[in-house]
């Protein structure tokens, strides 16, 4: 026999799916083994004295003991439910678009505190912040710089010179940042980016959460940030996340 | 080809007793399976597995029409219908918004149900009451609520089953959500 080995561990529930007659597989984020996947036996029965402890989203302290295919998670104890993303449909997608995201960059069973971190804190913002759009724009700035892909917003990223708010720019995914508009002609991939929403982008890499939380943008403004950040993700991934499709229909009403 | 609930082992272990059964036991399982294939289809109205369209529920004189319970799967009508204490008619989603997964509202039999709330109201027989009866889950009530938007405007009154402690449950094991709810839905003694 297998020695049973068992660890406690801080975790946030990023994705799951029913399992064979009553369970749940999970995929948890966790601080010191990145993505771990655990099966919770019976989560699904009305009865389970785990099930509160593990719904999406939730952060919990979790038992898990090593299995062959999954761990197990023997013993869950709710940290921080999250409340407010289960009624509220845009909150909620944001969440599932937060989750999605991060499951790109999170390793499989190894470090990943900050970006735990990160997450913990966005989905705290998430049920807190009026502007759940906004809160979105400034998670993927700090999910941008953490794993490496910080935008250039202050230079122009062909020239190297200083981008004042009053030259009109471009904003270029395959560069990873914002030129002049007169540089930007021979760049394919670039696309205009309103002094507007230039300026907003900048507050959301450089300022604390404080000052950028006052603010409201308008619907038009957020069109256009949600258009500029899809481009760049696409450029980064490859590909397009299936929860932005919600985000998308669901902001729009 | 999967099944859902059946993992590796459990698939090995029915092949295995197949191949060691009777010939006869196989037919009669292919047969059965053709049946359920070619006799089963969904309610035009209520979205339910049934053989008849509309269902027997539907069809059912003594139901109450302008009531409708919105559950997930079809598995979830057999549940209420077993508890004997609801005499109105049901509306299957199949499946719950999950968009990490996907799913979205249009996967989903949401504007079949707004379509055939706005049909009733054309007749003798209008909806009033629509029970959103998905999961307590985030994404069953994430559901709710996007169906609670979707729904608004239609003059219907929306309610949701209540949540609280289940039978034979333990205070001492309850999350924070059930128990603040509990609390909330308390009712006179
Ligand atoms: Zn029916």
């Amino acid at each position: 026999m297998p020695r049973l080995r068992l660890f406690s561990t801080p975790a946030i529930v990023l994705r799951r799916v029913d399992h064979g007659e009553a369970d749940r597989l999970l995929t948890l984020l966790t601080p010191t083994r990145g993505l771990v996947r655990a099966i919770a036996k019976g989560a699904r029965r009305i009865t389970s004295r785990k099930a509160g402890h593990i719904e999406l989203f939730a952060r919990a302290h979790v038992l898990l003991a090593q299995g062959r295919n999954f761990d197990v998670l023997t013993q869950a104890e709710l940290i921080e439910p999250h409340q407010r993303l289960r009624e509220d449909v845009l909150r909620g997608s944001l969440a599932h678009y937060f989750c999605e995201l991060v499951e790109q960059f999170a390793p499989e069973y190894a470090d990943s505190s900050a970006l735990f971190d990160l997450l913990a804190e966005g989905l705290l913002w998430l049920c807190d912040v009026a502007d759940p759009l906004l809160t979105a724009r400034a998670f993927e700035m700090r999910l941008l710089t953490l794993e490496g892909y910080r935008p250039e917003l202050f230079r122009c990223v062909q020239t190297g010179e200083p981008l004042p708010e009053t030259v009109p720019a471009a904003f270029s995914p395959q560069l990873g940042g914002v030129l002049s508009r007169k540089a930007a002609e021979h760049c394919r991939d670039a696309r205009p980016i309103s002094a507007a929403a230039l300026s907003l982008l900048r507050v959301l890499q450089t300022q604390q959460p404080e000052v950028w939380q006052q603010l409201r943008p308008e619907a038009a403004l957020h069109d256009e940030l949600e258009r500029i950040t899809q481009a760049y993700w696409h450029h980064i991934l490859e590909r397009r996340l299936r929860s932005q499709a919600m985000v998308h229909q669901v902001a729009q009403g | 080809m999967r099944l859902p609930g059946i993992g590796p082992k459990s698939a090995s272990r029915l092949a295995y007793y197949l191949l060691r059964a009777p010939e006869a036991v196989s037919l009669e399982l292919a047969q059965a399976l053709q049946e359920l294939k070619a006799s089963t289809r969904l309610c035009s109205v209520c979205f339910n597995i049934t053989e008849t369209d509309p269902c027997p529920i539907c069809s059912d004189p003594s139901r109450d029409q302008s009531v409708v319970c919105v559950v997930e799967e079809p598995l979830d009508v057999a549940a209420i219908e077993r508890a004997k204490a609801y005499r109105g008619v049901y509306h299957v989603l199949h499946g719950v918004l999950s968009p990490i997964n996907g799913v979205g509202p249009d996967d989903l039999k949401i504007n079949e149900l707004v379509a055939r709330i706005r049909r009733a109201q054309q007749t003798s027989t209008p909806i009033r009451e629509v029970i959103l009866a998905t999961n307590p889950t985030v994404e069953g009530e994430m559901t709710a609520a996007f169906l609670q938007r979707k729904l608004s405007g239609l003059s219907v009154t929306l309610t949701r089953l209540a949540r609280g402690l289940p039978v034979g449950g333990d205070l001492e094991y309850a999350d924070e959500i059930t128990l603040s709810r509990a609390l909330e839905g308390r009712q006179p003694f």
